[in-house]
């Protein structure tokens, strides 16, 4: 007898100290079904997925796989009841080839000792049977993202996973590569599979899942059947109301070009990681940079910056030539930027939230006076940002950077970066990991500089974010320009730019912009 | 003078005696691979050869039998590797600071023990040394036999380490469990991998090879106890390692060129060229700190050196 539900969970309760993670959860999935488990960050969807991986325990409740009450341990045991997990940050060791990946602890199958021959064989062969096309030898580092997350996949089936848990798989695919999964999560269904697909991104939701649970604050906001319900009343179960879309791009207005590129070549361990790119950013214009993640974009915000050698090209800024002078003067002649690591480049953690609002302007005045800095300035300045930027800090402008929540971290480099009154303003990921709220802040606050008349450079591996924000797009593949479009360019127009299968440059000045 | 150091049997000679001097820096480095494999930094290995060699002199010495002095040394060699698995393992300090605070500790602790238990005896006190044992046949073969076959125990097993140690790396099971231990820890955890064992085996097994190695230096070398007879080899093999990419059958060469090295100085000092000895000492260790600038990049572990916590 099929039992009716793969996997339930009935009243799962997780607290963190005073935190509940996880309050009174009750979720069902069916053989052969996908789940979506939709919510903002914090909502409490990874505490979820990591007690059903057995990474964590659940205070109260009772998780029953195949109608049986169980209890994990550790993912060992949730393994070995057909759980599988696919983690958002992969659970991959890129020195490994993919065989390797595959078997690692599986010493059952394996046996001690590893036959080359026929490991390669029984991987091949199990890759084909999903139709996956990976090659056993490849090593897991070389692989591209998309290939590599179905290594991940094969390696919870090769486990005998009847129920794959995706977390967020889609945040770092191409919308083919997104395709490509969802060809794969298909085919898994048809084999009777269960999936619980992770996600806050509302279409695909819309698209690959049966049934949607929501959550919201740890508790769940209600499961509806997904060809029931629309976007916008799962954005409002979300969020807990109605969603404002961010601001299209308008026209007009522009000046400059502020930010010139010209030919910008830089090399990173004997390879170029940008070839000869030249693009214009407008004041009172977006341009967003869109491309898969390692295809120079770092690269040339380094070089723009000066942290990065560049090896021909220049880089003028509002008339002035700052190739190569370093990140002093680039940020004297107006440069700002929004890092894509907060916690990393663009904070120091240990630091108080006053000391990170003044990190690039502690040498000058009002901040310095003689040899020592102006504790009072200081405060009154950190005091002012944290009202006009809404940062919420439980102890005031002496609390460390650490003590904020993702949002206000950013929100302090947001305003460290705007309080400058910059020109140029080049701003990595700046929602990667904030929540609906902290997202739809951080889009306002930059189309307001845009209306300023700065000139802004968005890097995004984002596409609704790219497309909701840029006056114009450009693509990067391979450290290239493949595309300089308008933002309303189609989403597999964008794809192909992406992956460099076509070229595409029509967007070369901002509409109506042109004139200087 | 020198003449006689180029003829057929002077270079047999310093063949022979490299792969003795090669053997204990050899087995320092197998045992410090698995550690450095497993993503502990196996920088206390001089540390476990000094335990090593003090606890297989003084077995070896109170019991007549070199055999029990090379269980004391196995036993002294894990006993300071365990502890330093559990302040790098288990406590997560860092590595780098126990691991040398283990060597401070083993260099005073070996130092003051060999006064307190020789001191007072006033004679030079000495062991008889491992002997060479001739592979039947094979040691009659021309050269290569009297090279590589007529050594003692110690150096055979060295030498038999190497092509172990790289089967179990890269044809086992286990070997794929220590070397995704050593790459990415919370990915050998999720697949039901146990991190901390892994680790702590590996370093015991470092410990235990390290402390072989030491003992080496006390029972086949110098037939005595010296105070820091070591002379910094845990260090070298801890160099020898990422010299040879952390590969046995490179650590193995990279032991080699050190061993060559050492051989040839000895034979210099023995031979009374007019050189300072301080600087035909220090020969073997700018060779192959030379040798290892000049091999370029490496790629570590990924995972080396950092502690696993679980959250």
């Amino acid at each position: 007898m099929v039992p009716l539900y793969a996997l339930e969970t009935r009243g799962i309760t997780k607290r963190f100290g005073a935190l509940i993670a996880n309050d009174q959860i009750d979720l069902t999935v069916k053989p052969g079904e996908v789940l979506s488990l939709l919510g903002e960050n914090g909502a409490g969807k990874t505490t979820l997925m990591n007690i059903l991986y057995g990474l964590l325990r659940p205070d109260e409740g009772q998780i029953l796989v195949g109608g049986r009450p169980v209890e994990f341990r550790s993912p060992r045991q949730a393994i070995d009841l057909g759980v599988g997990m696919v983690h958002q940050h992969f659970m991959l060791i890129p020195a490994f080839s993919v065989a390797e990946n595959v078997v690692l602890g599986m010493r059952k199958k394996t046996g001690a000792v590893i036959s080359r021959t026929r490991l390669r064989s029984s991987i091949r062969e199990f890759s084909h049977r999903y139709n996956f096309d990976l090659d056993p030898d490849a090593r897991v580092g070389d692989l591209p993202v998309g290939l590599q997350q179905r290594v991940e996949i094969l390696k919870s089936l090769y486990r005998g996973a009847q129920i794959l848990i995706l977390d967020e798989p889609t945040a770092v695919l191409t919308p083919q590569e997104t395709g490509d999964l969802f060809r794969v999560i298909r085919h898994l269904q048809g084999e009777g599979k269960s999936v619980i697909f992770i996600s806050h991104k509302l279409n695909e939701v819309m698209e690959i899942s049966q049934r949607v649970t929501v959550l919201r604050l740890g508790k769940v906001q209600g499961t509806v059947e997904t060809s029931a319900t629309s976007p916008a009343e799962l954005a409002k179960m979300m969020i807990g109301r109605d969603l404002a879309a961010p601001s299209s791009p308008r026209t007009g207005g522009y000046t400059g070009p502020t930010l010139s590129l010209q030919g910008l070549t830089v090399r990173r361990e004997g390879k170029e990681a940008c070839s000869g790119i030249s693009l214009d950013v407008w004041g009172g214009e977006v341009l967003g940079i869109a491309g898969v993640d390692g295809n120079g974009q770092n690269e040339l915000v380094e070089a723009i910056l000066g942290t990065a050698p560049v090896a021909s090209g220049r880089v003028i800024l509002d008339g002035r030539d700052i190739t190569g002078k370093g990140p002093a003067r680039a940020i004297d002649a107006g440069l700002a930027l929004v890092p894509e690591d907060r916690q990393t480049r663009g904070l120091i953690m240990d630091f108080s939230i006053a000391e990170n609002l003044i990190l690039e302007s502690h040498r000058a005045a009002p901040f310095r006076r003689g040899f020592f800095i102006d504790e009072a300035q200081v405060n009154r300045f950190a005091a002012g940002m944290i009202q006009t930027f809404d940062i919420r800090s439980g102890g005031g402008a002496s609390a460390p950077a650490s003590s904020l929540s993702g949002g206000n971290q950013q929100k302090v480099v947001l305003a460290r970066e705007i309080s400058r009154e910059p020109k140029v303003l080049v701003v990595m990921k700046p929602t990667r990991g904030l929540d609906v709220g902290a997202t739809e802040y951080v889009h306002r606050r930059l189309l307001e500089e845009r209306a300023k008349g700065k000139a802004i450079l968005l890097v995004s591996s984002e596409l609704e974010e790219i497309k909701g924000l840029s006056d114009r797009i450009a693509v990067m593949h391979r450290g290239a320009v493949t595309g300089l479009v308008w933002p309303d360019v189609s989403e597999e127009d964008l794809g192909q730019l992406m992956t460099g299968a076509k070229t595409m440059l029509s967007a070369l000045g901002p509409r109506g912009g042109g004139e200087q | 003078m020198l003449e006689p150091l180029f003829s057929l049997t002077s270079i047999i000679a310093l063949l022979s005696s490299t792969m003795r001097t090669t053997a204990p820096v050899l087995l320092a480095a197998i045992g410090g691979l698995f550690s450095d494999r497993s993503g502990v930094l196996s920088i206390g290995l001089e540390g476990f050869m000094l335990a090593g060699a003090f606890a297989g002199f003084v077995g070896a010495f109170y019991s007549g039998n070199l055999w029990i002095g090379i269980a004391a040394a196995l036993i002294a060699g894990m006993l300071l590797a365990f502890v330093y698995a559990y302040f790098s393992v288990s406590v997560g300090s860092s590595q780098a600071v126990a691991g040398t605070g283990l060597v401070m500790l083993a260099a005073g602790a070996t130092g003051f023990l060999n006064r307190v238990l020789f001191r007072s005896s006033g004679n030079f006190v000495r062991v008889t040394p491992f002997q060479p044992v001739a592979i039947p046949g094979l040691s009659r073969l021309p050269i290569i036999g009297q090279v590589l076959f007529t050594q003692n125990v110690l150096v055979y097993l060295a030498f038999a380490l190497v092509p172990l140690t790289w089967f179990i790396l890269y044809r086992t099971a286990l070997g794929l469990q220590i070397r995704s231990v050593g790459e990415h820890a919370k990915a050998a955890d999720t697949v039901g991998l146990n991190v901390t064992l892994t680790r702590y085996a590996c370093v015991l097994v470092s410990g235990a090879l390290g402390g072989l190695g030491g003992a080496y230096l006390s029972l086949a070398h110098a037939n005595t106890f010296i105070e820091m007879m070591t002379a910094e080899r845990g260090y070298m093999a801890f160099a020898i390692i990422i010299f040879g990419k952390y590969n046995p059958w490179g650590a193995m060469g990279a032991s080699l060129l050190f061993g060559l090295a050492d051989a040839l100085q000895l034979k210099l000092q023995v031979a009374g060229v007019p050189v300072p000895y301080e600087f035909l000492l220090m020969f073997p260790y700018v060779l192959t700190l030379a040798a290892m600038v000049m091999a370029g990049k490496t790629t570590a572990p990924a995972a080396l050196g950092s502690a696993y916590k679980k959250n």
